[in-house]
């Protein structure tokens, strides 16, 4: 931990924030609906998961690249006046950092409850991957003079140069990177609204064929439809909303490595954001790795999980590929990663799933199978079989780690209730 | 007037607004990779910037470099998002860190240049040829005319010296 930051004490808005509402729509390929439509579903539900009304709500933000729908629109109908909004441009980890940024908004009293959402069509209109837009012939100038030209232009082909290295590193191996899909996989089975529910062997994964080296098709994330919202107030209010608060001890958001737009010409590719945000999560949070139950680590590749896990201090910086094939990330492990299947299982939603899976889990109310009691509460069993549950056990603190690229990554640590 | 060719079927396009990229390739037009180099601090820098990274100076003049180096990582594309590149898999995605200022200014940093494996006259490489190389081989710089006075970089096995076996992914 950086020298400068006393851990010990109560730093900046540690505790003093919480997440009290989620929601989403369904995780589909084909929503038949427009993004507007999709926000709109996702706001409302997280609205009302919170227990407040939409007079309650005074603050908006979103985050897209081109492919959504503004909060003006999302707003408009649902009927929701604002004294904030922003729709920002973002990817993978503008949730944390949005979430960073509605805290300060409602510190400096511009609004008092923030809804945030992301809404898109990531398959039936417009594929990260490059399908859908941008993938055509067009005019090769700035920038992609130096990616495009070369056949370099989804994320898989920018990102395989850091994730080849670190097998080049630290001996990483592909049946080690494997085991990511294969355990988010386990965990996706035991959760109805995934879109992909069927279990994987790491010898699948490595049997599919291969995208760029090192990525075969199994260690790449589904691309899917769906909207994902959040509702984030203070404290004071937050008690009052109808669960208990998943609490934010910290959050950091777009972290960068050197040189961002050009990572790769400072220092080891093999290390990622996370190896800076680390200095400011853990001390703002008053706690370290050691501490976390389980880990939301943003798996658009199995790749940027174990980068990830790594460079926040789960293991030591080489260990990655030994964390995440020996068990410690399954249902029923002792830190486990993406329960709802993440990316590469439940569905593509630029980070929002996992922040609202670990919501759920502090909670104690994972929407799995489980049979409910009388007044419709959760009976958890444990069994984490397929088909089963996947509530982890009495969780106390959660940390997600966005991944936007190698050099930008964003983190949230949250606890459970009221600290 | 803008520079205007084509590369690959792709039209290219660099408007006189950007200067660094025009002569960036016009300089490999002309057949030697050259480098921004600060006039402050001195150091290269690539890709083209409108200041230095280290030291924010504005200023810079072209310097030409070696144009050889050692292969630092690559992705190997089997699957081609742009259908200009589908006939070329696999191909590789190189990144080639130069001999020059190696580990400068700082530890593990370098003049990482990206670029796809070609055969000596800059066509892109052939399955054979992807197949011999990784990290470690020694790589030089080849040129492949886009019209208007302008090339673009890739990058061939240095065929003058012995290659070490280079590290490749392990292939089942
Ligand atoms: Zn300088």
């Amino acid at each position: 931990m950086n020298a400068e930051i006393d851990a010990t004490s109560e730093k900046f808005l540690r505790g003093k924030y919480a997440i009290v509402g989620v929601g989403e729509t369904a995780y589909t390929r084909g929503s038949g609906t427009t993004t507007r439509a999709l926000g709109t579903y996702a706001v409302r539900r997280a609205v009302e998961d919170a227990g407040l009304g939409m007079d309650d709500i005074d603050g908006m933000l979103s985050y897209s690249g081109n492919d959504s729908i503004p909060s003006t629109a999302v707003a408009g109908d649902l009927g929701i006046r604002l004294n904030f909004y922003m729709d920002v441009m973002g990817g993978g980890s503008s949730t944390e950092a949005l979430i960073g940024i509605a805290m300060g908004v409602i510190e400096a009293g511009m609004c008092k409850t923030v809804v945030i959402f992301r809404s898109m069509n990531g398959y039936s209109q417009i594929r990260i991957g490059g399908t859908g837009r941008g993938s055509g012939a067009s005019n090769l100038s700035g920038d992609g003079l130096f990616g495009r030209a070369y056949g370099q232009s989804s994320a898989a082909q920018a990102f395989a140069q850091t994730f080849m290295r670190h097998m080049y590193d630290y001996g990483t191996t592909p049946e080690q990177i494997a085991h990511v899909k294969a355990i988010h996989s386990e965990h996706a089975s035991n959760n109805p609204k995934a879109y992909y529910k069927h279990r994987v062997t790491v010898d699948d994964v490595l049997s599919s064929r291969m995208i760029v080296k090192p990525l075969h098709l199994l260690d790449c994330c589904v691309e899917t439809d769906n909207a994902t919202a959040i509702v984030v107030t203070r404290m004071d209010r937050a008690r009052d909303c109808k669960h208990m608060p998943a609490t934010i001890l910290s959050v950091v958001g777009r972290c960068c490595k050197p040189r961002i737009d050009n990572h790769y010409q400072a220092g080891p590719i093999s290390t990622v954001a996370g190896h800076y945000a680390k200095e400011i999560l853990w001390p703002n949070a008053g706690v370290g790795p050691d501490d976390i139950d389980l880990t939301g680590s943003y798996d658009a590749f199995t790749f940027t999980t174990m980068l990830q896990l790594e460079d926040y201090g789960f293991c030591e910086k080489g260990d990655g590929g030994e964390y995440v094939s020996s068990g410690i990330m399954r249902l029923g492990g002792a830190r486990p990663n993406n329960t709802s299947g993440g990316h590469l299982c439940e569905g593509y939603t630029h980070g929002m799933n996992m922040v609202i899976e670990n919501v759920r889990q502090l909670r104690g109310e994972i929407d799995d199978s489980c049979p409910t009691d009388a007044n419709g509460k959760r009976q958890h069993t444990y069994d984490y079989s397929s088909g089963g549950c996947r509530q982890v056990r009495d969780p106390e603190i959660t940390a997600n780690l966005g991944w936007a690229m190698p050099g930008t990554g964003s983190a949230l640590v949250m606890a459970k209730g009221e600290r | 007037m803008p520079l205007q060719g084509e590369y690959l079927g792709m039209s290219v396009a660099i408007p006189d607004v950007d200067r660094p990229n025009q002569e960036f390739y016009t300089h490999c037009g002309q057949g030697v990779l050259h480098l921004q180099s600060c006039v402050k601090c001195t150091l290269l820098r690539y890709p083209t910037t409108t200041a230095c990274p280290w030291c924010a100076e504005s200023e810079y003049v072209w310097t030409p470099v070696s144009g050889k180096g050692t292969l630092y990582s690559y992705g190997e594309v089997h699957h081609a998002i742009q259908p200009t590149f589908q006939q070329f898999t696999p191909y590789l995605i190189l990144l080639v860190e130069l001999d020059e200022q190696r580990d400068r200014p700082n530890r593990f940093d370098g003049l990482r240049i990206n670029g796809n494996l070609a055969d000596a006259s800059g066509e892109m490489a052939k399955p054979e040829l992807v197949a011999t190389v990784g990290i470690g081989s020694r790589l030089r710089v080849v040129f492949k005319s886009i019209g208007d006075g302008m090339a673009i970089p890739l990058w061939t096995l240095d065929t003058e010296i012995k290659q070490e076996a280079p590290w490749r992914y392990p292939d089942n």
